[in-house]
């Protein structure tokens, strides 16, 4: 493969082209699924990846936009319905290289908020059934499009890399909305973490459950497959003995102190009576 | 003045307006009368630790009003956004507030207490100033809803005037039914955002009567994307809620009914920019 070809295939599709092997027929090009193992446990492998012919314009550089998002949940919901009335249950795992949503005029026209919700219901809805849900961040984990693609996972582990990112906003964006300078948002990132653009921080938060070291995160060596692969099944296993199918994993990390607080507030206040 | 004129201003003026009413207003007047009580309220003194430490100004309750009660009888929580309080920006206090209260009223629900949830949407999504709190807490809405509309129907509002965006637009489209007026709007990305990333010629964020033609509640409710185009009164829109509330549980839920918008997409002409017309003509066929 030779370097002006590799520079066409994103991360996530080159991580998903060496773990999962080829993509399935009947998808569109934007969306990767394939079915295969990790050791002997089925899985369910989902990418979404650049498609420079996407028809709608506005996603044809990985973003998630409505075919994205309605494709999305029908490749989780065929999991979920395949399973349905069996003891096991497939694994599902989304590779993450989400640089954002797809804005624009007829993504608004058309729904997309519904697309997004249509894919993260439906990875939330997998979790709740039992099915052991894992977001592999390789490159970029923006916004809607990672709430939509990962971020109802029971497990997020990602690379420590400086082109892994997690966000809400792009730089330029998030500054025009809160009237500062890219330069003054870049300077609060230093001290406040949760609005750093960074793994170490967004790790900090609590959010992650592991961070892994790969040789070449830009091109997957076996060295790393068989790290990625052992990281992915402990994390498997450990859902697996879990009784709850919740997100309650991701509350503990020091930075999250008022998460906590406020759960344990509403949870002494929710059944007392009125004491007026 | 003709008469038709006069009845109708007859009718405004009985109006009792929802959108002219504050967060906690709003959650009390949708609960039985007297049975609110507010949870983890401003006493509580639980504001925003990250905007403190930005020089941005806090508010004791963060914009998000919890209110417990009942709705017709039946054990009901009402979760409000305070639009007037950085544009009901979720952040980590109130996307916790959100979320833990939908956590409970899911666990009541296994506790065989039939909890449902009303919520109230003033909102511009993430809270910048905590970005990845934001998106955190709101990904655990996400992840209530789903779980408590399973058991009971989740009821979503947007009323006005901030309406309602980023990924609590994602929120919205999971609620099992949902309530608009005219002056609602409601998108995934602000019209500032796309018109920042795809430039003025996709999206003109100053032009109004355009924004709400595409995300305005009147259209959103003919595309058949919501359930009610409500009038701006409470007892209304009080009304709307019971009758939504008596259909139970969706069969399936609008975001799980793949097949029909797959189809619906496939059919439409993605090389042609889109008008509202197309809009409400491509979700036409299936709509309920």
């Amino acid at each position: 493969m030779n370097s002006a070809r590799q520079a066409e295939i994103s991360r996530g599709a080159r991580w998903f082209g060496a773990l999962a092997g080829p993509a399935l027929a009947g998808y569109p090009a934007s969306l990767l699924v394939a079915d295969g193992a990790l050791g002997t446990r089925p899985v369910r492998w989902i990418a979404v990846v650049p498609d420079a012919h996407n028809r709608f314009e506005r996603a044809r550089h990985g973003e998630v936009g409505l075919i994205e998002g309605w494709h999305l949940a029908r490749a989780v919901q065929e999991v979920v319905a395949a399973d349905a009335g069996k003891p096991a249950r497939t694994a599902i795992i989304a590779i993450v290289d989400v640089a954002s949503q797809a804005y624009g005029r007829r993504e608004e026209a058309y729904g997309i908020h519904l697309a997004l919700a249509a894919a993260a219901g439906a990875y939330a809805a997998a979790r709740l059934a039992g099915h052991p849900v894992v977001a592999l961040i390789v490159g970029k984990a923006m916004s809607g499009a990672f709430l939509a693609h990962g971020y109802q996972a029971g497990r997020i582990v990602a690379f420590d890399d400086p082109e892994v990112m997690v966000h809400a906003m792009g730089k330029a964006s998030a500054a025009r909305i809160t009237l500062r300078s890219v330069e003054a948002l870049t300077a609060l990132a230093e001290t406040i973490p949760p609005m750093a653009y960074d793994i170490k921080n967004f790790a900090a938060l609590g959010l992650l459950s592991a961070t892994l070291n790969v040789a070449d995160p830009d091109q997957p060596q076996p060295a790393d497959l068989d790290l990625v692969g052992q990281a992915l099944q402990d994390m498997l296993a450990s859902m697996d003995a879990e009784a709850e199918h919740d997100l309650s994993t991701r509350l503990g990390s020091p930075l999250r102190q008022a998460s906590q607080r406020v759960r344990e507030l509403l949870r002494l206040q929710w059944s007392q009576t009125v004491t007026e | 003045m003709t008469t038709n004129q006069e009845t109708r201003l007859t009718a405004l003026l009985g109006q009792n307006s929802f959108i002219e009413l504050a967060a906690r207003e709003r959650s009390r007047q949708l609960l039985d009368a007297g049975s609110g009580r507010e949870l983890v309220g401003p006493f509580e003194r639980l504001s925003s630790p990250w905007l403190a430490q930005q020089g941005v100004v806090t508010q004791a309750d963060d914009g998000v009003v919890v209110t417990k009660g009942s709705f017709n009888g039946q054990s009901c929580v009402v979760l409000a956004i305070e639009g007037a309080f950085q544009g009901g920006s979720l952040g980590e206090v109130g996307g916790a507030k959100i979320a833990g209260a939908l956590e409970l009223a899911a666990l009541d629900n296994r506790n065989g207490i039939p909890t449902m949830a009303i919520i109230v949407f003033e909102t511009g999504g993430v809270r910048l100033q905590e970005a990845n709190l934001g998106l955190a807490a709101i990904a655990e809405i996400h992840s209530a809803i789903v779980d408590l509309r399973r058991c009971q129907p989740v009821i979503g509002i947007v009323a006005g005037t901030v309406g309602c965006f980023g990924g609590m637009s994602i929120a919205a489209a999971l609620c099992s039914y949902f309530i608009v007026t005219r002056e609602a709007r409601l998108g995934l990305n602000g019209p500032a955002v796309i018109e920042q990333e795809a430039g003025i010629a996709e999206y003109d964020s100053r032009d109004r009567s355009f924004i709400w033609s595409i995300t305005g509640g009147e259209q959103r409710a003919l595309s058949g994307l919501v359930d009610v185009l409500a009038e701006d009164d409470v007892q209304q829109i009080r009304s709307h809620v019971a009758q939504l509330l008596a259909r139970g549980v969706p069969r399936m839920h609008r975001s799980e009914q793949t097949a029909r918008f797959i189809s619906a997409l496939d059919a439409a002409d993605a090389a042609t920019q889109a008008t509202p017309g197309m809009a409400r003509a491509i979700y036409a066929q299936g709509a309920q």
